[in-house]
């Protein structure tokens, strides 16, 4: 077995990602979606990560570019979370796919 | 007295107006009215004329009219001269005359009052007439003439043919009118005027010459054709005797129709400068004498004969005034005008008795009716010509004018024998004999005095007034009528005696045929049944005159009718169902095409939300879901 | 087989079987228990590859605040003894079609492209590095980011934050006092 490289990172990175995508497109819950959210966030964090120790090592950028994810991202899941309590004050519940409000 | 001599024709229109606005309902006032008034105008023409007998000076009174400066500029006034102081003199008195005897002739007519304003507009529009000083009044009053001949044709309404013959008389003289109104503007253009003196004094001076004066010549002798009664528009004169009978003596006997004579002697100048139009007139006057003495020969209706008698003496005034007689035609114009006058008066008098017209159902009123009888003897005396009566010297006049063209002189001879026959034949078959119909003799009676004074006064005229034309008088007629162009006519003793004897002989056929019996009418009558057939139906002239004209113009009518019918409504019905069908059409189009686009469009944009409406959930990860999904597939595609 | 490597797969494992009980597990509450279980794996391989201040700041961030929020949230609204609840919508074969398929895709994207990878070794003191990016080029997204942050804290307040209007009328109501016990808890 070769040893771990770019490949492999990036490959992982893919997999987290389509099993976030997996959970944003089935979780009922809106929590659970956002918690898919999360986890392609990080799944994109690794790629960005990964990318800076395999293709610019003498670079801190890719760290600097995810580090910058997180606090969007912690941003992100503040105000989503702070909407998830609105809507289940408003609709005694957080089923993403009874709330259709964009429809009109 | 010249001065006011425009008072003249105002007089009886002043009656006419108050006549119609105020006293209508009064009916001898108003004949009263119309008789004052034309009494004062009898003694103003009369004072008028004998004013201006010998005097050569022509009165002329004038005032603007029209003035539209250099374009157009008509005044109208009178101008009396002696021409117009005769024609005053006939009018008034005939008019006068026959007022009077209207009196007792229509005593018992509902219409009274409106016959005499009839008379005095009649009189009024003739006054003017003779009075005018130019072309254009003279127009005016010409149509007025007419007016008031159309309305006192008509004045038995009630009855048809009295209708039908004003209706006649008013279409058939309109022909002739339109020629006068043709001559007035081929005047006006040549001479730029219409006033009698401008209008003469540019032809003596050839300002208007050649074809151009011709054809004015001929378009005036067209209204006079009409009015006169000359061949061809003589036709309505004969039916115009519908109308009351002192109607018959004043307009279509004595004045009116001299209008057109008038006119001819007026316009003088113009027919010595046109000698072809002078010729056509000639030939036209001697042909309507020949054709109507000839028709006169054998009517049976009393006023008619005396109408074609009319018509045939006024064709002898025309000839004699085509072949430059002038002072021979107006002559005879005037004592044709008394003698003619007191012939149908006479003849109203008898009708008055007898209740007829058809002279076969009189007979023997001389016994019954003695002043009739005698005047209307004096007229028919005067009339053949007998020496010493009025008819003697203007007939003669007209035989002098008439020398030098035999064919003329031979016609004019015969049409005076032809007269002179038919008139005794008449006046044997009405007052002499035996009664032909008792019931209606002894019922028979002497008319009152209103009627026979005018009578007597005419007889006295038609005796008299040839006097003043006496050949040797130094102021004599002839001397007076025509100032500018003064005539003096030969008194030819030898043509004189040839036209007594002609007349004489007239007279005694007639007295052969009709008072001893010695020659039976009957057996001349079967020698020349053709002949004869012919005159009583007067040349066939209404028949050929509704084959020609009146069935043809029936016939264009019904053909214009049936095209209005069918082309013209056919056309507008046929645009209006065009119209609704393509209305309908364009409603279907509307509500199918355009309302179909629209509503396709609002359906078309429903339908599509409809389906598309399917893709907008709300929920977002249904959208997602599309987003990875399409990035899948274009993945795939690329 | 090295240490790495062993370490890498272990950690591949921990994080992709955490991920698949996130998004497939029943109860809301273990999906997030999972998740932290998966976050921790991201941050080490954070370490792996020596990124030592993103595996920190992974972990305070991630699993100690966003974690904890997510469970806070859980709490406030999830029912989470209902077994019975449905807990996935009915896109999940196509959902997991598209997945699959992105899966595919992106490994064979990955397989097809060419990344020119440099040999060199990582730049040391990486941590140090970093905080100099931050405050000299990087400086304005930093300042950026710390006013989003701010932003988002103060959104959140505010979306939370009961209508007065609303709130009157649950006043009225008699659900007052736990909505007013859940208000206080958020905030």
């Amino acid at each position: 077995m070769p040893s771990i490289g770019l490949h492999h990172y990036l490959a992982l990175s893919a997999v987290v990602f389509c099993i976030g995508i997996y959970g944003m497109l089935t979780r009922r819950n809106a929590i659970g979606v956002l918690m898919s959210v999360e986890l392609m966030f990080n799944a994109a964090n690794i790629a960005l990560v990964a990318f800076g120790r395999f293709v610019t090592p003498q670079l801190v950028t890719g760290q600097v570019v995810a580090a910058f994810t997180i606090a969007v991202a912690a941003a992100e899941a503040t105000v989503a979370l702070a909407i998830v309590l609105l809507i289940y004050q408003h609709h005694r519940g957080i089923d993403v796919d009874r709330i259709n409000i964009m429809k009109w | 007295m010249i001065q006011t001599a425009w008072l003249i024709p105002i007089f009886p229109l002043v009656a006419m107006a108050a006549i119609v606005l105020f006293t209508h309902r009064h009916r001898a006032l108003s004949a009263g009215i119309s008789i004052a008034a034309v009494s004062l105008s009898f003694l103003w023409g009369w004072s008028v004329a004998v004013s201006v007998w010998g005097d050569p000076t022509v009165h002329r009174m004038s005032f603007d009219w029209l003035n539209l400066g250099e374009s157009m500029y008509i005044p109208i006034g009178i101008q009396i001269d002696g021409l117009t102081g005769m024609m005053l003199v006939v009018v008034t008195t005939v008019a006068l005359m026959v007022q009077i005897y209207s009196l007792g002739y229509m005593r018992d007519d509902p219409r009274y009052s409106r016959y005499y304003a009839y008379l005095s507009l009649f009189t009024m529009a003739m006054l003017t007439l003779v009075l005018a000083d130019n072309f254009f009044l003279m127009f005016v009053s010409w149509e007025l003439v007419g007016l008031a001949s159309y309305l006192l044709i008509g004045f038995w309404f009630e009855k048809q043919s009295a209708a039908d013959a004003g209706k006649k008389a008013f279409i058939t003289t309109r022909l002739g009118d339109l020629g006068f109104i043709l001559g007035l503007l081929l005047l006006y253009t040549g001479c730029g005027t219409l006033t009698f003196q401008g209008v003469f004094s540019a032809v003596d001076s050839h300002v208007l010459s050649g074809g151009l004066l011709t054809i004015a010549g001929l378009c005036l002798f067209a209204g006079a054709v009409g009015k006169s009664a000359q061949v061809p528009l003589h036709v309505w004169l004969p039916d115009a005797m519908e109308g009351p009978t002192p109607v018959s003596a004043l307009i279509h006997a004595a004045t009116m129709v001299v209008a057109g004579v008038y006119l001819v002697a007026r316009s003088m100048s113009i027919f010595l400068a046109a000698d072809r139009a002078a010729m056509v007139v000639a030939w036209i006057g001697i042909i309507t004498s020949v054709m109507a003495a000839s028709i006169g020969l054998v009517q049976n209706d009393i006023k008619r004969v005396l109408a074609y008698s009319t018509v045939s003496q006024l064709g002898y005034m025309i000839m004699a005034l085509g072949l430059g007689g002038f002072t021979a035609g107006t002559f005879h114009l005037m004592t044709h005008a008394f003698f003619k006058a007191l012939l149908f008066l006479g003849a109203g008098s008898v009708i008055h008795a007898v209740h007829t017209n058809d002279i076969r159902e009189m007979g023997g009123l001389h016994a019954k009716m003695k002043t009739t009888s005698i005047t209307f003897l004096i007229a028919a005396l005067a009339i053949a010509g007998v020496f010493p009566l009025s008819g003697f010297w203007s007939k003669d006049e007209i035989v002098a004018a008439t020398l030098g063209h035999p064919i003329f002189t031979v016609l004019t001879l015969a049409v005076a024998f032809m007269t002179a026959f038919y008139m005794f034949r008449l006046y044997f078959l009405t007052f002499t004999g035996k009664p032909r119909d008792q019931h209606k003799f002894d019922h028979a009676h002497e008319s009152p005095k209103t009627m026979t004074v005018p009578l007597q006064i005419l007889a006295v005229l038609s005796v008299v007034s040839g006097w003043i034309g006496l050949p040797w008088l130094e102021h004599g007629f002839s001397s007076v009528v025509f100032h500018e162009h003064p005539h003096h006519p030969e008194f030819h003793v030898v043509w004189a005696f040839i036209a007594a004897l002609v007349g004489l002989s007239g007279i005694g056929l007639a007295y052969m045929m009709y008072y001893k019996g010695s020659i039976d009418p009957e057996r001349v009558r079967a020698r020349a049944t053709g002949l004869y057939t012919t005159l009583l139906n007067k040349y066939y002239f209404d028949e050929a005159y509704s084959v020609l004209f009146v069935r043809p113009y029936y016939t264009m009518c019904r053909g214009w009718f049936w095209f209005d019918q069918h082309a013209i409504d056919g056309a507008v019905n046929g645009l209006g169902r065009v119209s609704v069908a393509w209305s309908v059409f364009n409603r279907w189009f509307d509500e199918t095409f355009v309302d179909g686009a629209v509503n396709g469009v609002g359906w078309l944009t429903r339908g599509f939300g409809a389906i598309v409406r399917h893709l907008q959930t709300g929920r977002v990860q249904n959208y997602a879901f599309i987003v990875f999904a399409a990035l899948v597939v274009l993945w795939l595609l690329q | 087989m090295d240490p790495i490597t062993l370490a890498f797969l272990a950690l591949a494992f921990l994080i992709i079987v955490a991920s698949l009980f996130v998004v497939s597990s029943r109860n809301i509450f273990h999906s997030a228990i999972f998740l932290i279980l998966a976050l921790f794996g991201v941050a080490g391989i954070f370490v792996l590859l020596e990124a030592p201040f993103l595996a920190a700041a992974q972990v305070l961030i991630y699993v100690g605040a966003i974690s904890i929020l997510m469970i806070f949230a859980v709490m406030l609204t999830a029912r989470i003894a209902d077994g019975q609840l449905r807990y996935t919508n009915e896109q999940v074969p196509t959902g997991l079609l598209v997945s699959l398929g992105l899966l595919v895709v992106m490994l064979y994207s990955l397989w097809q492209t060419p990344i020119p990878t440099s040999a060199a070794a990582p730049v040391s003191g990486a941590g140090r590095k970093l905080g100099e990016l931050f405050l000299t080029q990087y400086v304005l997204p930093f300042e950026i980011i710390s006013v989003l942050l701010l932003t988002a804290l103060i959104g959140a307040l505010v979306i939370a934050k009961k209508d007065p209007r609303a709130a009157s009328a649950a006043d009225d109501s008699a659900a007052d006092v736990p909505a007013r016990e859940r208000e206080r808890a958020v905030v």
